[in-house]
């Protein structure tokens, strides 16, 4: 532990010099537009810790039957050295020409994992034993058929634009001998919303609100129905018509009220300024979930008023873009 | 490591226990009853627990394991290294590294091994077929290497016998795949002259040849070696091919199951014993190198050669090893008589069994001693009994510990040593006294050569029995079964001895595994340091030096490695249809006329291009129509159409370069 901290830092010295002098390196670094294809210039293969005792175990088989004058033996040792040798052609036709074709965040909040579907695509023949490593977790994938879809989770940092960063694709198949890898580093940032105060007090004017609810809960009016999207609460599915039309729907209400609530960002002054945004998300969701139509009032902007998935992720989305508590 | 190892899944498991038990298994049958048993039931054991859930091997089962495992190999070996001790250690502790193998870390060392120990069974046995199941043996090690890799949802692949079969299907390609760059490295590498550590005192010599002592397995690599022996001239004639009997060893004392050679013999030179009826021959004897002391002659040597001794026995044996071709003249009496007196010693020492061996053998000397009026009778009874229901082949069964019981009245197979080890048995328990001769029989006449060549294949071992008033008198058993043996050959005979089958596919069969076995033998059994060295005389080397053949290995293995590569970076033909090729075709023959097509046009402009050049040829602008039409005008072509098509391209003749003049004022105008 105490020599791997040693040499760490001396470690990223001596890798940031690299960078900085042979561009040839940084080049893959760099974030590149998607679609990102694989190809001969940018996989890298090295035999695995085990390819390398393996080795040594064939050449001690090797010396035994040169030693012994056995040509069977020898041949047996040929054949077994040949077939590991050539797997690292299988193990660079694994992942030749992969190409990552999309990537897409789910909605996450600070501090959550933030989970990315990643897609592939390969020609023709399927891709075994694939392994993705994002922020040192480590996801094992197929592709069969031309597609392989997986999903990596991260640790989701601040509010706003999260990077991904560089993405390690690698592999060892067949046998575990070699290891081709490659960098992909996709020009991809998922948002990531606030973080949400626990706790929090209640909407503004919940009070009418909520007794304005609970007395016009069977006044709701049916107004129609919609897609569902993954963010919909699950007692809002149209069951009975989701199994009609073998696809999930969603019902929507519409409350017939006179008045907004209103998500004001002055209404916070006492807090600080990330705790600001945290209880204006927070207080967003509790109108979303108490199906009330809000208004967000930001220094700069309004958002709304509105109701419902789209309007929600506006709210969030302007709320996690918000300037930092320096500007 | 900081990230923990995943326990493996059954599948990865059994796998690997597969692995480890296939490559122990070649080596049970070798080992003694007692340590088999201890290491199936070890790897039984394991397999059982751990698919029944079972807890990791705690330290203190595995650590008195550790140290039981050595001890037993030195009780039952006296010794830990060497071959035969040294892979009983190695088939145990990998036994062991399955009883601790619970991540995938474990399982790949223990792969690793198994692939060692799986080779070290050739050490003991280099059978085609041996070699062949050994070879698809790897297939299931690198089955297990590939199933150990990881794969997504592991735990809910509901069967797992699918996923097998596809690891199998990898390693068998893997194989496949490896076979030219394995033959390269096989051919080329260079062997070594002198073993590396020290040559172990149970191996055979490098170099084949008859050893001073006979079991019932030492001549049998040497009868399928065609290696020659030695070469002979004569001055006269050569002697009928039934009196070539080429005189080396005679072996004396029988310990039940190892005939050897007297240690003290007196010189022969003392007391002339021989008495030569009839011309004697003069040849000339050229001696391959076999490190051994034995000069070959005719049955019997009349003197020894120079630098040699003729023993009591009438072997010649050089005063030290044969370790160049040597060149020596000798003289023989085909027709003689030998020790006519037997001194008392002679005959005490010719009729000395080992007590305790071979009853059933014993019963029936004594029964022909009974019933059979004189020795001459006694002497031929084996031989009725040879020819009525004994065969001769060169792949006999094993025998056990009476050997000559089990030969005489189970078996009933083998050859030359089998049947002269029984008959000089049968002589000295009916109280004649026998011995055996080892030596050579036969030889092939060289015509061209005026010369006779006598290979190691023509290895023989036959008996010589004491009559009263006549000596010592050569009696070949094997003649008695396989005349062939003597008139043809060893290995005609033990062709020949299909006939006692009935169907002739059989027959077919057998030959013709016979004549692959023996191909195996001498194309990869027997290619040693000195026919490398020879592989490179075809392009002007006389004699490959290492250095030579390292660089014949580099650049074959170059060039393979260069036919891998362009099979894996070989771009994926372009996905297009027959339509597009075609299109593609007409555009490059256009462009060899001059007119090719720029990379913005479209087939529509192009067309009108190329139809606008003066001299342009109808078809061609025809083509280009019908390709729009045919492309645009249809969701799919119709296949007449568009072979029709194909055709009409493929036969386009365009004048040379009718094009080239209007291609300035093209791009003039562009």
């Amino acid at each position: 532990m105490t020599l791997s901290g040693a040499v760490a830092p001396w470690w990223s010295r001596m890798l940031a010099v690299a960078e900085r002098r042979l561009p040839a390196l940084t080049r893959l670094k760099q974030p590149e537009p998607l679609p990102i294809r694989l190809h001969r210039h940018r996989i890298y293969v090295l035999p695995t810790r085990f390819g390398l005792m393996f080795s040594a175990v064939l050449f001690v088989m090797l010396m035994g039957a040169l030693n012994y004058n056995n040509n069977p033996a020898l041949l047996l040792t040929c054949l077994l050295g040949a077939a590991c040798y050539q797997s690292v052609f299988q193990a660079f036709r694994c992942i030749n020409a992969v190409q990552l074709a999309s990537l897409q965040g789910e909605p996450c909040h600070a501090g959550e994992t933030l989970h990315i579907n990643l897609s592939f695509h390969a020609d023709g023949r399927p891709r075994r034993s694939l392994r993705l490593r994002v922020a040192d977790q480590e996801t094992v994938f197929d592709i069969a058929a031309g597609d392989g879809r997986v999903r990596v989770g991260a640790p989701a940092g601040t509010r706003g634009w999260c990077r991904v960063g560089r993405i390690r694709l690698y592999s060892e198949y067949p046998f575990g001998l070699f290891q081709v890898w490659s960098w992909l580093n996709p020009d991809f940032a998922a948002l990531v919303y606030p973080q949400i105060e626990i706790g929090a007090p209640p909407l503004p004017q919940a009070d009418d609100a909520a007794a304005e609810v609970a007395t016009k809960r069977t006044g709701d009016e049916f107004a129609m129905l919609r897609d569902y999207h993954p963010s919909d609460p699950r007692r809002s599915i149209a069951w009975k018509a989701s199994a009609r039309h073998d696809t999930l729907l969603v019902k929507e209400f519409e409350q017939r009220r006179g008045q907004d609530v209103a998500i004001d960002w002055t209404a916070t002054s006492a807090l600080v300024y990330e705790a600001r945004i945290s209880r204006l998300a927070a207080w967003v969701l509790a109108a979303e979930a108490a199906q009330l139509r809000y208004v967000l009032r930001l220094p700069d902007e309004t958002v709304g008023p509105g109701l419902g998935p789209d309007h929600r992720h506006a709210c969030l989305r302007a709320l996690a873009l918000l300037p930092g508590a320096a500007a | 490591m900081s990230r923990s190892a995943p326990a493996l899944t059954a599948a990865q498991f059994t796998l690997t226990a597969a692995s480890v038990f296939a490559a122990v298994l070649p080596h049970l049958a070798r080992m003694s009853k007692m340590f088999a048993l201890l290491i199936v039931m070890l790897l039984a054991w394991r397999v059982v627990q751990r698919l029944r859930g079972g807890a990791r091997i705690p330290a203190f089962i595995k650590l008195p394991l550790v140290v039981l495992i050595p001890v037993l190999v030195i009780a039952d070996y006296g010794n830990v290294f060497g071959r035969e001790p040294g892979t009983a250690l190695a088939c145990a502790m990998l036994a062991l590294k399955l009883v601790e193998t619970e991540t995938r870390r474990d399982a790949r060392a223990a792969i690793a091994f198994a692939s060692f120990v799986l080779m070290s069974a050739l050490l003991f046995n280099s059978d085609l077929v041996f070699t062949l199941m050994l070879c698809a043996a790897l297939s299931l090690l690198l089955a297990t290497l590939y199933e150990l890799e990881p794969r997504p949802g592991v735990a809910a692949r509901p069967n797992w016998r699918k996923q097998v079969g596809a690891g199998l299907r990898a390693g068998a390609f893997a194989l496949f795949a490896a076979v030219p760059l394995c033959l390269c490295v096989f051919v080329f590498l260079p062997r070594l002259g002198s073993p590396l550590w020290g040559a172990p005192t149970d191996d055979k010599s490098v170099r084949s040849g008859l050893g001073d002592e006979m079991d019932p397995t030492s001549l049998q690599e040497l009868l399928v070696d065609d290696s020659a022996a030695f070469r002979v001239s004569f001055d006269g004639p050569v002697p009928e091919r039934a009196q070539r009997y080429w005189r080396g060893p005679v072996l004396a004392r029988f310990d039940g199951k190892v005939w050897t050679r007297s240690r003290f013999q007196a010189d022969a030179r003392r007391g002339d014993t021989v008495e030569s009826i009839g011309e004697a021959v003069d040849y000339e004897v050229t001696l391959e190198p076999s490190d051994r002391r034995w000069l070959l002659a005719l049955d019997v040597p009349l003197a020894a050669p120079e630098n040699a001794v003729r023993s009591a026995d009438m072997s010649l044996v050089s005063d030290k090893p044969v370790d160049q071709l040597l060149r020596y003249r000798a003289r023989s009496a085909l027709n003689y008589r030998l020790d006519v007196q037997l001194s008392a010693r002679e005959r005490e020492r010719n009729l000395t069994l080992p007590p305790g061996f071979d009853p059933r053998t014993r019963a029936l000397a004594s029964q022909w001693r009974r019933d059979l009026a004189d020795d001459e009778a006694i002497a031929r009874a084996p031989l009725e009994l040879f020819r009525k229901d004994f065969f001769y082949t060169l792949a006999p069964p094993d025998l056990g510990r009476d050997s000559v019981d089990d030969f005489l009245f189970e078996t009933h197979r083998g050859f030359c040593q089998h049947f002269a080890s029984a008959y000089t048995f049968l002589m000295r328990a009916s109280g004649i006294p026998a011995r055996v001769v080892t030596g050579y029989q036969g030889g092939y006449f060289n015509t061209l050569g005026n010369y006779l060549v006598v290979r190691q294949s023509d290895a023989h071992a036959w008996s010589e029995i004491w009559l009263s008033g006549r000596g010592w008198v050569r009696v070949d058993p094997t003649g008695a079964v396989s005349p062939q043996r003597v008139q043809l050959g060893a290995q005609a005979a033990a062709g020949a001895s299909a006939q006692w089958f009935h169907s002739d596919w059989l027959v077919g069969l057998r030959n013709q595994f016979d004549l692959v076995n023996r191909g195996w033998n001498s194309l990869v059994v027997q290619f040693n340091e000195l026919r490398q060295q020879s592989l490179l005389t075809p392009f002007g080397i006389a004699k490959a030096e290492y250095y030579d053949l390292i660089g014949v290995l580099i650049g074959t293995s170059t060039v393979l490695l260069a036919l891998y590569s362009w099979w894996v970076l070989r771009r994926p033909r372009e996905p297009g249809d027959a339509l597009d090729a075609a299109y593609a075709r007409l555009c490059r023959k256009l462009a060899r006329s001059g007119a090719a097509r720029a990379a913005h046009e479209g087939p529509r402009t192009y067309a009108h291009r190329v139809g606008a050049i003066a001299d342009s040829p109808a078809p061609v602008q025809q083509l280009l129509d019908r390709y729009v039409s045919l492309r645009y005008a249809h969701a799919l072509a119709p296949s007449a159409a568009v072979r029709e098509f194909v055709a009409a391209v493929r036969n386009l003749r365009l004048p040379r370069g009718f094009a080239k003049v209007n291609v300035l004022g093209h791009t003039m105008t562009s």
